[in-house]
């Protein structure tokens, strides 16, 4: 049990690692930009009073090193600062103290939003996909095996927006069954919230469920090659139950990892998605922010990706060391 | 309400259907082991396949009936079902070729090919072709803004179409017919040129951290590592902010921007491809020999290495492709990839995504942005298609 500890105590602390050099490379290549944040905000026609005012407020004028910390130390504390378009706003109206909306105050509805949408996708999608696996790889290479594997390779490779615009036309324009437009506010009925979500979710699930299902697929076959699944075959069991009760608890591992990466990939489909559907999530925040190129929203918002696409991909090689025995059970 | 129990009505009948037929089956053939051993799911299964085959017979031949041109729900469904059987008809006719044209070792090459991987084939021919002779194909320039704004697709006067313009214009009046040919060049050019890039910068790299060893290999690997723990649309946006103020409105430049950006990020991943192919080929014999006889490094990793890893390597590189194309597409999807006055596919869908809220009405007119998004499907599907099938052919067909 000890090594086991040992190894998921490291992995944790490679993961903290990554994340700390991944913070880095953003405040780098935000800081690798030509002119300053205080002329962004401002604006061409600033006078330079102004700009070194903006400067010394938000603490331009102090050097690399000590303003990473400084942001750094805010962000573990939940503090990024003000963002651009707020800040412009409120120095238009008079107002010297940053004390608007944060970008903290912008995110943390949006978050939600997407957490909201990321896990309807996954209930939908996670039982379906592997429901669907492990039928192509129960009765592999059959006509139904052929159909899913052609149209699963269209859907993986087909752009999220394309695979948006089909279901819009679909299920919203000819069939008026849900809201092609995502209207999400904060105090919404739930079932309301559900059915304007059902769309963007959709896309999602199509988009991630082939590339689960194949996975789910491609380890049970892997398997099926194996000694134990010949003998459990000639003491005359039923397919199903060969692949159900012999082949699955030993494709957990690759199935477990492949999950949680696809929950990882949610996060960059996300952002097209939710740009199509006008889904009020942080994807949507990333891509208004960087158009008016907003610095500390992008910054923050592509922390906040990083930091969860590291996380998932660390619980995924947890989780596949977690379920195989013999890491679990060492002699 | 009712929809759901009319839904779980037509399940329960399915279910009895199949019963009945298999049922009927085993007494027909005096209990054949098909249908002797054939679980309740399986008959469910065909009977499912039927009723949906039914379905599309009956919303095909509905919108036959009718004219396309008006409010018609079954058109989409017909023009998806005629795509598909012209593009099966195209594949099996392409392979025919194939197997009857050309010398011994393709004629066998197109015997044993599945259709999808033909299909893929003629597609991207046909692609490559477009792409490269846009300015002979195309009948008018990609910028060019014409006299009418707005045509419908489908040429027919009557409902406000124009047989100069087949596939009609957009809100001000450029021909999408000639936007698309041109988009192939700009789109498909320009994700073809970010590929090779990649695969220069990441295969150079791999096997120079294969073939040295020790701390050239740890610093480029952990760097690599660093890249790909940022999701790669996430980093190409951050960047192409960045970018932007680079750039200062000079649309050529941003462009540039964006291609070795793209290159760069996906370079980490043909990094570790090119690192794990080539290690496992430097502790091969004729390495050895080769170092033993003094040749240089670039002799080894280019007369050594490279031929050896190019199966893997050309799989990598369909699969590449694709991965480029889409993030170019999105990233002009999102506003900020290939900029405008340059057809581009991605730009395209964006801007004539709201014709689609016609579809209910006057569903040519919603084919407009399908058509866009379409030609970008149609590609990558393609490629994978044949990606796929090149993979289980050097996989030796396993079970």
């Amino acid at each position: 049990m000890r090594s086991v500890q040992l190894i998921i105590l490291q992995r944790l602390g490679l993961g903290l690692l990554t994340l700390l050099v991944v913070s880095m490379v953003i405040f780098i290549a935000v800081n690798s930009l030509p002119g300053d944040f205080a002329q962004a905000i401002l604006g061409q026609g600033a006078t330079p009073e102004a700009v070194e005012a903006i400067r010394q407020q938000i603490g331009l004028d102090k050097p690399p090193v000590t303003r990473y910390f400084e942001w750094l130390g805010g962000a573990v504390t939940g503090d990024m600062g003000v963002s651009f378009a707020q800040a412009n706003f409120a120095s238009n109206f008079g107002s010297t103290s940053n004390t608007g909306v944060t970008v903290v105050d912008q995110i943390a509805p949006r978050l939600a939003n997407t957490m909201f949408l990321a896990g309807v996708t996954a209930l939908i999608a996670v039982p379906l996909a592997v429901t669907l696996g492990i039928l192509a790889a129960l009765y592999r290479n059959s006509v139904f095996d052929k159909a899913a594997n052609i149209f699963t390779l269209s859907s993986i490779s087909s752009p999220e927006f394309f695979v948006a615009y089909i279901l819009i036309l679909l299920l919203a324009v000819l069939n008026p069954i849900f809201p092609s437009l995502s209207n999400i506010f904060n105090d919404m009925p739930f079932d309301a919230r559900l059915k304007a979500t059902m769309l963007p979710a959709l896309t999602l699930t199509l988009v991630v469920t082939a590339h689960m299902m194949r996975m789910t697929r491609a380890a049970i076959i892997n398997l099926l090659a194996s000694p134990y699944i010949e003998m459990a075959r000639l003491k005359g069991m039923s397919p199903l139950r060969v692949i159900v009760t012999h082949a699955l608890p030993n494709a957990l591992a690759p199935i477990i990892n492949v999950i949680a990466l696809n929950l990882a990939y949610l996060i960059t489909g996300v952002v097209v998605v939710e740009v199509v559907f006008v889904y009020p999530g942080i994807g949507q925040l990333f891509v208004d922010s960087v158009k008016i190129r907003d610095i500390p929203v992008v910054q923050a918002c592509c922390l906040i990706f990083a930091a969860a696409y590291i996380l998932l991909n660390l619980t995924a090689d947890i989780l596949s060391i977690l379920s195989n025995p013999r890491l679990r059970h060492p002699k | 309400m009712s929809a759901l129990l009319w839904i779980a009505a037509g399940l329960v009948g399915m279910f009895a259907v199949a019963w009945a037929g298999r049922w009927a089956g085993q007494k027909a053939t005096g209990n054949a082991p098909r249908f002797r051993d054939m679980p309740l799911a399986v008959a469910f299964g065909y009977v499912a396949a039927v009723v949906a085959l039914v379905g599309v017979l009956i919303g095909y031949v509905n919108a036959y009936s009718a004219d396309p041109a008006i409010a018609n729900k079954y058109f989409f469904l017909w023009v998806a079902v005629n795509g598909l059987v012209i593009f099966g008809i195209a594949g099996w006719l392409f392979r025919l070729l194939g197997r009857s044209v050309g010398s011994a070792a393709t004629r066998k090459l197109f015997r044993q090919m599945p259709l999808t991987a033909s299909f893929g084939i003629l597609v991207i021919i046909l692609y490559a072709i477009l792409a490269i002779f846009a300015g002979v194909i195309a009948p008018y320039g990609q910028s060019e803004i014409l006299g009418a704004a707005n045509v419908i697709p489908g040429g027919n006067p009557a409902v406000g179409g124009d047989p100069a313009y087949p596939l009609g214009t957009d809100q001000i009046g450029r021909d999408i017919l000639s936007r698309l040919i041109y988009g192939a060049q700009n789109t498909v050019g320009i994700a073809f040129v970010t590929t090779l890039i990649a695969f220069v910068l990441g295969g150079t790299f791999g096997f120079i951290a294969a073939l040295v060893g020790g701390w050239v290999d740890q610093l480029l690997s952990r760097m690599v590592d660093v890249l790909m723990a940022i999701p790669s649309l996430i980093f190409s946006l951050l960047l192409m902010t960045i970018a932007s103020v680079w750039a200062d409105g000079e649309k050529g430049l941003l462009t540039l921007y964006m291609i070795l950006i793209i290159a760069v990020i996906d370079s980490t991943r043909v990094f570790r491809l090119a690192r794990a192919v080539g290690s496992g080929i430097v502790v091969m014999d004729y390495i050895e020999a080769a170092r033993l006889r003094g040749e240089g490094i670039r002799w080894i990793m280019f007369r050594e290495i490279l031929p050896n890893a190019t199966a893997p390597l050309l799989a990598e590189f369909g699969l590449r492709f694709c991965f480029v194309f889409l993030t170019i597409a999105s990233l002009s999807f999102l506003g900020v990839g290939i900029q405008p006055p340059l057809a581009d596919w991605g730009t395209m869908v964006r801007d004539l995504a709201p014709f689609i809220n016609f579809a209910a009405f006057a569903p040519l007119v919603a084919t407009a942005p399908l058509m866009a998004a379409g030609a970008i499907a149609l590609l990558t599907v393609a490629v994978n298609f044949v990606v796929d099938w090149m993979l289980h052919k050097s996989s030796g067909l396993k079970e």
